[in-house]
């Protein structure tokens, strides 16, 4: 009896559609975000994350309606991530409906940025999101670093540090990302997410890597992780989110049924 | 009959959620978003939401000239508080290093603390975030429909702690087992968000906009 530890479907949106691809058992191709989110909502997803890849800054006005339209018809937690640069865009994205927003590389040039918006929104709507990349040889104690511009580009920031910051500047949770897992089905890297779940005292959402469920039941048990995100195990209806519940459920873990 | 249902905005975020779940669990209601006194004092039914800090809130009330006005609408209707909200009806929070509140029920608003452990000694993460369980303790019309220990949405780092056991509708574990419904009259007051709580905080809405206040 407690708090429940959250799946989180992740959509990536681009020009107001969902790219990667998704394909549900009975929909195909079903690219309109309103109607994925449904889905993952009727399933039984504990919040919907949107990540916004469009690469012009013209065609952000397209995310702003795709999550207006599933915030009238979705009624749990929603995460809007991706092109979160000012104040003014956090508030358009409340305002629209989002309950969260996700900052990530503007943090990183602009670490007072997450500050002031806590200051003004409430740290319980500000996830920072962090890409990390073990920098570590084998040798070594393991060490990560911040990447930006998907992976490609070292800052130099440690990124157990770097959290312990962003918390210290008003993060309200940490979206933790493996640049090397990302994409690879072979599962969080578990010592990242569990380093950094004992360095910061807020939630932590593991991120990248996931292939099956028992990738999210170790992300939970060995990664420590509060909740967390997948996407393409889900949009390509392999699983359904209340597989994943009940699986995490079997491993002795608390979730919402 | 639903009438009129007023979500008091008094700056402290977007109320657009709020106002989304309330019309789409009533069919019939009008759903007004309003920072007039003269507004929500003739409205039918108070939905007295919050989010962010106490300070920010008590100021925000003040500034608008609200807090005679929600004090009022408190005690003659149905009044649904929720998060901050509902820690504004209390006597005063130890947030921002302490700031007095409405003083409508009694009590305090407290910090979950740093060392916050759970039953196997592990340490917990503050904010309280995501879905827990209630465990109603009165039978009450909100409460229809809705079965014992069902999961809403959470997220907050301090909690009501109230004097007057009586007036407690629901519990929740985390750590400690704090009060997460206060019912008192014709006020009912929830630590979740149900306008984010899926079908069970739907239902909770729908149950408040059919209620007359009475218990």
């Amino acid at each position: 009896m407690g708090l429940a530890k959250r799946i989180i479907p992740c959509l990536d949106v681009d020009n107001g559609r969902v790219v990667k691809g998704v394909q549900f058992v009975d929909i195909r191709d079903a690219g309109d975000p309103v109607e994925v989110a449904k889905r993952y909502d009727a399933q039984g997803a504990d919040e919907i994350t949107f990540l916004d890849i469009t690469a012009s800054s013209d065609n952000r006005e397209t995310i702003i309606h795709v999550v207006e339209s599933v915030a009238s018809q979705v009624f749990i937690p929603l995460t809007v991530g991706g092109g979160i640069r000012t104040v003014e865009d956090i508030r358009r994205m409340l305002n629209a409906g989002a309950d969260k927003v996700g900052i990530n590389t503007a943090a990183v040039f602009n670490p007072d940025f997450v500050k002031q918006a806590a200051d003004k929104f409430g740290s319980q709507c500000i996830v920072v999101a962090i890409d990390a990349k073990k920098v570590s040889t084998q040798d070594e104690a393991n060490r990560w670093e911040i990447f930006t511009h998907g992976g490609r580009k070292p800052t130099g920031l440690d990124a157990i540090d770097w959290a312990r910051k962003m918390v210290a500047n008003g993060a309200g949770e940490i979206l933790l990302t493996s640049m090397d897992r990302d994409g690879t089905k072979s599962g969080f890297d578990l010592a990242l997410t569990r380093t950094m779940s004992e360095a910061v005292n807020v939630p932590i959402i593991a991120s990248g890597g996931v292939g099956n469920l028992q990738h999210l039941v170790d992300g939970v048990i060995e990664g420590k992780a509060d909740a967390v995100l997948a996407a393409s195990i889900f949009h390509f209806g392999e699983y359904t989110i209340e597989d994943a519940k009940l699986a995490m459920q079997k491993a002795g873990i608390e979730v919402r049924l | 009959m639903v009438g009129t249902i007023a979500i008091v905005d008094y700056g402290m975020g977007n109320l657009h959620s709020a106002a989304k779940a309330v019309a789409r669990a009533v069919d019939n209601a009008k759903v007004i978003v309003t920072s007039q006194p003269a507004e929500i004092a003739k409205a039918d039914k108070i939905v007295f939401p919050g989010v962010g800090a106490m300070r920010d809130c008590m100021l925000g009330l003040r500034q608008l000239d609200l807090i005679e006005t929600v004090s009022e609408v408190s005690q003659q209707k149905p009044f649904l508080a929720i998060c901050v909200g509902m820690q504004a009806l209390m006597d005063s929070s130890e947030e921002n290093n302490g700031v007095n509140c409405l003083g409508l029920i009694k009590g305090k608003v407290r910090y979950f603390g740093d060392e916050l452990l759970d039953e196997n000694q592990a340490r917990l993460k503050i904010p309280h975030m995501g879905w827990n369980q209630v465990k109603q303790q009165v039978s009450h019309p909100l409460w229809k429909d809705i079965p014992d220990n069902s999961r809403f949405y959470f997220v907050h780092s301090y909690y009501t702690e109230v004097e007057d056991a009586s007036v407690i509708a629901g519990m929740t574990c985390y750590g400690l087992d704090f009060t997460s419904v206060i019912a008192k009259n014709n006020i009912f007051a929830v630590q979740f968000h149900p306008e984010k709580s899926h079908n069970v905080g739907l239902t909770l809405l729908t149950n408040f906009a059919k209620w007359n206040g009475e218990v």
